[in-house]
């Protein structure tokens, strides 16, 4: 899962100016006519830059992403529930395992990814580093953020990337599935006892912060992306990507009996769109650059992980296969 | 035909089902922590076929008159778990859960293969399916076995190591039952030291094969008591965590 707060680099002073201009021209047409580029076709370097800081910001996003709903599958109520969360936080790890090989076909590792990871040098969706206090706040994760998830990679599954693109479109898939589990648990919690109603409210004025931040700055403040735009390379602007999500959930979530712990939020019928207080972006950039609540822990199990494992992974390199083929 | 002697049947399920659920739970603990992305996936799927297990013994058990799945998992006592110590045992490393897998797995698969002719048909029914799933679980295993077992030196001696640490362990899943001579004589399973007895001449030539070596059966002592309700310190941390939320209220539809 993951939304459109991708730090891009600000690509407005971008090399593409180095670039020949015949195959610039040739590649921006392909891309006009929506064509798919693929891994051994020319690409500007800033092109295969940004789509490897994307897509490995992605794939990161699914497996810290797999920590706090993760550590609620010792504790998931009853037989349905624990299969399902169990399968559901497998997928996102499976998600980063195309991920990581749609990226290695630009030619990073996925090595030198998780080390980029772990070293903090590389990001992943801001919304992981809040903790999942109880068992709510894992269905708040599974119904909404999954549901942002999808709005955004819906949209980037139509990029110009094809092993991008095919990940996305099989990712898209598995989401769809976690958002009907997401809502189903919701819906148990809001209707049941005044406990479970409890524990679902506070779940979500728990979260409905870290999911105003899920798509990224404001487009006012965010850096230019035209050029990435223009390659199909960003998809969707950040605040349309909110609007989206505020009109397909916000109903739905009142619908519930629930609130949402924000007095502006309704929609505007002179434009069209939903009015809500503006969230806090300096703590966005504070967050998504190390000091939320949960960056060390998470980094820290990452980390733990890669070094439990490290004789494992010694045990399985023979040198003339180092080389992986990509799954998409 | 006589009738089956329920009790006997009985205990057999929970030794069983509370198997498969615990050691599902405790194969999921790898989510998100495996060596490899592949292994946090592997390790997922095995850990939810074995809690699909355990649900489909609980269900035969609610058949026979028991309490209900969630009730017989999420909220039963302790002493009244009849799991082996081998599966108690929080994850550690990767070679104690990957040779924990690859014991406990074997047996499984010999157990399933003896059950799909049991004589309680319900039961064979469901063994015949299991089977098919331990199939995957088995060739993971020893497919592991073999790599790590024979990569270097450092793997090797690991592998080694925790293949002595778990074999008193694994043989405690043979712990016989006070039915053992019931179950045997009316066709339901014949018996766990018959059992026992495959699976080491199943294992022996896998382990060498990896060049690893066999401890020895005769000077092993059994770690023994998990089926009659006495367990390591590591089960009861284990059920409290399981059943944390459940019991929030367990009248409750979560
Ligand atoms: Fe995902
Ligand atoms: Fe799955
Ligand atoms: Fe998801």
């Amino acid at each position: 899962m993951y939304g459109g707060g991708y730090i891009f680099e600000d690509s407005r002073n971008g090399s593409d100016s180095a670039e020949d201009p015949r195959k610039l021209e040739d590649f921006e047409a392909r891309i006009q006519a929506g064509e798919k580029i693929e891994p051994m076709d020319w690409m500007p370097a800033e092109y295969r830059k940004q789509l490897i800081r994307m897509i490995e910001q992605h794939a990161h996003s699914e497996i810290i992403g797999a920590l706090p709903e993760g550590t609620w599958i010792t504790r998931a109520p009853g037989f349905r529930r624990k299969l399902a969360l169990m399968a559901k936080v497998q997928d996102e790890v499976g998600h980063a395992q195309l991920l990581y090989s749609a990226a290695e076909t630009l030619g990073k590792p996925r090595e030198t990814m998780i080390n980029d990871l772990i070293s903090g040098k590389s990001k992943y969706s801001n919304v992981f580093n809040y903790p999942a206090v109880t068992w709510a706040d894992t269905a708040i994760i599974a119904w909404l953020i999954d549901a942002g998830a999808i709005i955004n990679q819906v949209a980037n599954s139509k990029g110009s990337y094809g092993p991008y693109c095919r990940a996305l479109e099989r990712i898209c898939m598995e989401e769809s599935f976690h958002l009907k589990y997401g809502h189903d648990n919701v819906v148990f919690l809001a209707t049941g006892t005044p406990k479970q109603r409890e524990m679902v409210q506070d779940a979500l004025n728990r979260w409905w912060k870290p999911i105003m931040h899920f798509f990224g700055p404001s487009d006012k403040i965010s850096v230019h992306t035209e050029t990435l735009m223009r390659w199909k390379v960003k998809m969707a602007s950040n605040d349309d990507m909110r609007q989206k999500f505020l009109d397909m959930y916000v109903p739905k979530i009142w619908e519930l009996g629930l609130t949402i712990p924000d007095p502006k939020l309704k929609k505007n019928e002179d434009t069209g769109h939903w009015d809500y207080t503006e969230p806090d972006w300096e703590e966005f950039k504070r967050v998504i650059n190390g000091d939320g609540p949960c960056n060390k822990e998470r980094l820290a199990v990452r980390r733990r992980a890669e070094e439990k494992g490290e004789w494992v992974r010694r045990a399985l390199m023979r040198n003339a296969e180092e080389y992986s083929v990509p799954l998409s | 035909m006589n009738e089956l002697n329920k009790d006997a049947i009985r205990d057999l399920l929970y030794r069983m089902a509370d198997d498969q659920l615990i050691l599902g739970h405790r194969n999921s603990e790898w989510t998100g922590l495996g060596p490899i992305l592949e292994e946090d996936i592997a390790f997922s799927s095995m850990a939810q076929d074995k809690l699909g297990q355990s649900l489909a013994l609980y269900t035969l058990l609610h058949d026979l008159g028991d309490k209900d799945p969630d009730t017989l998992a999420f909220n039963r006592e302790e002493k009244d778990f009849k799991c082996c110590h081998l599966v108690e045992y929080p994850i550690g490393g990767y070679e104690f859960s990957l040779m924990r897998h690859f014991l406990f797995d074997s047996s499984e698969a010999l157990r399933f293969g003896m059950l799909a002719g049991s004589s309680f048909s319900p039961l064979a029914k469901i063994a015949r399916k299991f089977r098919g799933e331990l199939r995957y679980h088995t060739m993971h295993a020893d497919t592991w076995i073999r790599q790590l077992g024979g990569a270097n030196e450092e793997s090797r001696a690991k592998i080694q190591s925790s293949l002595e640490f778990c074999f008193p362990l694994a043989l405690g899943i043979f712990e016989p039952s006070d039915y053992e001579k019931t179950l045997a004589e009316q066709g339901v399973f014949p018996g766990e030291s018959e059992l026992q007895k495959e699976w080491l001449a199943h294992i022996e030539p896998l382990l060498a094969g990896s060049g690893l070596s066999m401890p020895d059966v005769s000077s092993c002592k059994p770690s023994y008591g998990g089926r009659k309700g006495r367990h390591t310190e590591h089960l009861k941390p284990l059920l409290d965590e399981m059943t944390e939320v459940y019991k929030i209220d367990p009248s409750a539809e979560w």
